[in-house]
């Protein structure tokens, strides 16, 4: 064993230590899965292979998805899971396409705030020796402000399908406020579609080619015609979204400011976070001074919805040591129906050995 | 050692290569049997004429097997991954122009704009229960196309010709293709979207940074001089 994979297993078990059970899962995992999960993107980011009877296959680009199957086939409740292996990346440049990944996954249906705590001190502890600036977010904390907005249920659909896309994010709220640069494309749609009834429109164009139905374009005009006449989104709410983004400080300051903002919609989501800084403190953590980024995860863990976090080096040269966050929406998607609240993350011992570190 | 010039081995892009040299001096020209893959350089000593099959001329560059070779701009940045680190970009050549662009059936009166084709593809993964199809050969290009802009629950399709009629046939419901004129696309009751193109190609001239510049730096010096191109860094 090299020095990381030394390292890996010395966490292992040091979470089998606190309680959690070891699980494997195959490196080849089906391709279909990976990709209905996080879109076609993945392809740009983990390999692809092909199996003759099997379809297309992925080497494994990490183990939250398999690990949810497996919990899903029959886990007990609550269930604490750790394993630690390889996983693989694309990369363009430099960085390793192989790499040791050792998690810690935590499925409890009750207490979240608790369990959120539970799986941040544990990493913590685990990096105790370690040079690291820890940083949390909170996603579900942007899903309110959207769930606030003084809009249609379907802007509010389509902004929160893009909360993992900043800049999408950013274009459709300004397009709903009439600015920006997907406004006026929009403006010329509909001035053409108020022009003529749409199944004239249709007709003048062509033939209907493929699978998308008449019906299926008549209803998205009428979605259309139907969104013009909602009121653009206030100036001031979307400053107040905004503002919300740009958040970061102590997580303390941070709920406190949220709060002072006066945003009835955030109050659920702030009782979430405030529990949640009191269930860490209880766990040893000062939340007086733990950084808090609202925008922090937003760009590369696509599937966390509520609470994240981060720990990172000082070095421009590695990937954050460790990562992880609250995941319940995933475990709904792949338990098709059935869902589990979940969190949990990962660390990667090969940056932790480039740190300095030891077995 | 003699410096390597891959070119398109033939049809019009050939054709249009040899003429762009012959405006600077140099005469490029097929020898031997009809069908035979060889050629000659005149105008310059050191250069021994490639021909290749546009397609291939990105990875002979990024092998080093050529020092310089002409294709479309699209097929480097769709066959090489971080291009500019494996070749550099000499000279656009004005010819060969084609777009890569997404296009969509006419039909679709909906869907002017990616902003659109987003939605849509939202809607329709609802409906059909799989992510809309888009068919094309150009992964990277458009996944990263895609990916800049946000567009989501989509998937590519794999097609390796004839890509507007995959429509018709059911396997895709918008593609992603390049187009000089549009006519074909018209003909298959297909509209391109209005936002800019994935990528506006043109024959151009690439060097090698994998290839052995050090024996060539006479050949070059002279070549380039030709060519009218200044100092490139980096090629060693």
């Amino acid at each position: 064993m090299n020095a990381a994979e030394t390292l890996a297993q010395n966490l292992l078990a040091q979470m089998q230590d606190a309680g959690a059970q070891v699980v494997t899962a195959d490196i080849l995992q089906p391709a279909e899965t990976l990709l209905d999960l996080y879109g076609e993107d993945i392809r740009a980011r983990a390999y692809v292979t092909h199996d003759p009877a099997l379809g297309e296959m992925m080497l494994r680009p990490d183990f939250t998805v398999p690990v949810v199957q497996a919990h899903m086939k029959g886990g007990a409740e609550p269930a604490r899971y750790c394993y630690a292996g390889p996983v693989f990346r694309k990369q363009v440049k430099g960085r390793a396409r192989e790499y040791l990944q050792v998690g810690y996954e935590l499925f409890a249906r009750d207490n979240p705030n608790h369990a959120d705590a539970e799986v941040f001190a544990r990493f913590a502890q685990l990096l105790s020796g370690y040079d690291l600036r820890p940083v949390t977010g909170d996603i579900g904390i942007l899903k309110a402000a959207v769930a606030g907005l003084d809009t249609s249920a379907r802007r509010k659909a389509a902004l929160m399908r893009h909360i993992w896309r900043p800049n999408r994010f950013r274009a459709l709220l300004e397009r709903m406020g009439g600015q920006g640069p997907l406004a006026a494309p929009r403006a010329d749609l509909l001035r053409a579609l108020r022009a003529t009834p749409a199944a004239d429109l249709t007709e003048q164009a062509g033939p209907v080619v493929g699978l998308r139905s008449v019906g299926e374009i008549a209803e998205r005009i009428a979605a259309l015609l139907d969104d013009a006449d909602t009121p653009p989104l206030p100036a001031a709410q979307i400053a107040a979204v905004e503002a919300v983004l740009n958040l970061s400080g102590s997580a303390r300051d941070v709920a406190r400011s949220l709060r002072m903002q006066g945003w009835d919609a955030l109050a659920p989501a702030l009782d979430r976070l405030e529990g949640r800084l009191d269930a860490l403190e209880d766990a040893g953590i000062d939340t007086a001074t733990l950084p808090f980024e609202a925008n922090f995860g937003r760009t590369t863990m696509e599937y966390y919805d509520g609470f994240v976090f981060g720990f990172i080096a000082d070095r421009a040269d590695l990937p954050p040591v460790a990562t992880g966050g609250r995941y319940d929406a995933m475990t709904a998607v792949l338990g098709q129906g059935r869902a589990i609240p979940a969190v949990g993350g990962v660390i990667r011992p090969d940056s932790l050995i480039a740190l300095g570190g030891r077995a | 050692m003699m410096l390597k010039l891959g070119v398109p081995s033939k049809g019009r892009l050939m054709d249009k290569t040899f003429a762009w040299f012959a405006t600077h001096g140099l005469t490029l020209q097929r020898t031997g049997a009809d069908r035979e893959y060889a050629g000659s350089v005149e105008g310059v000593d050191g250069v021994e004429l490639v021909l290749l099959s546009a397609s291939e001329i990105p990875r002979e560059l990024a092998a080093g097997r050529i020092h310089l070779g002409v294709t479309g701009s699209d097929l480097v940045r769709e066959t090489l991954a971080d291009w500019q680190a494996q070749v550099a970009e000499l000279a656009l050549m004005g010819f060969g122009h084609a777009d890569l662009v997404v296009a969509v059936p006419k039909a679709w009166v909906d869907v002017e704009t990616l902003d659109d084709l987003d939605a849509v593809a939202a809607a329709f993964r609802a409906r059909h229960g799989f992510r809309l199809r888009i068919a094309t050969k150009y992964h990277r290009l458009v996944r990263e196309y895609l990916r800049a802009h946000g567009v989501a629950d989509y998937q590519l399709v794999d097609s390796q010709g004839a890509t507007e009629g995959t429509i018709k046939n059911l396997t895709a419901e918008a593609i992603a293709d390049i187009t000089s004129t549009g006519e074909t696309l018209t003909a298959n009751h297909l509209k391109i979207l209005r936002d800019a193109p994935v990528h506006c190609s043109q024959a151009t001239l690439f060097a090698s940074r994998a290839a052995d510049w050090r024996g060539v730096a006479e050949t070059r010096a002279r070549l380039f001089g030709k060519l009218g191109l200044g100092d490139v860094p980096g090629l060693e």
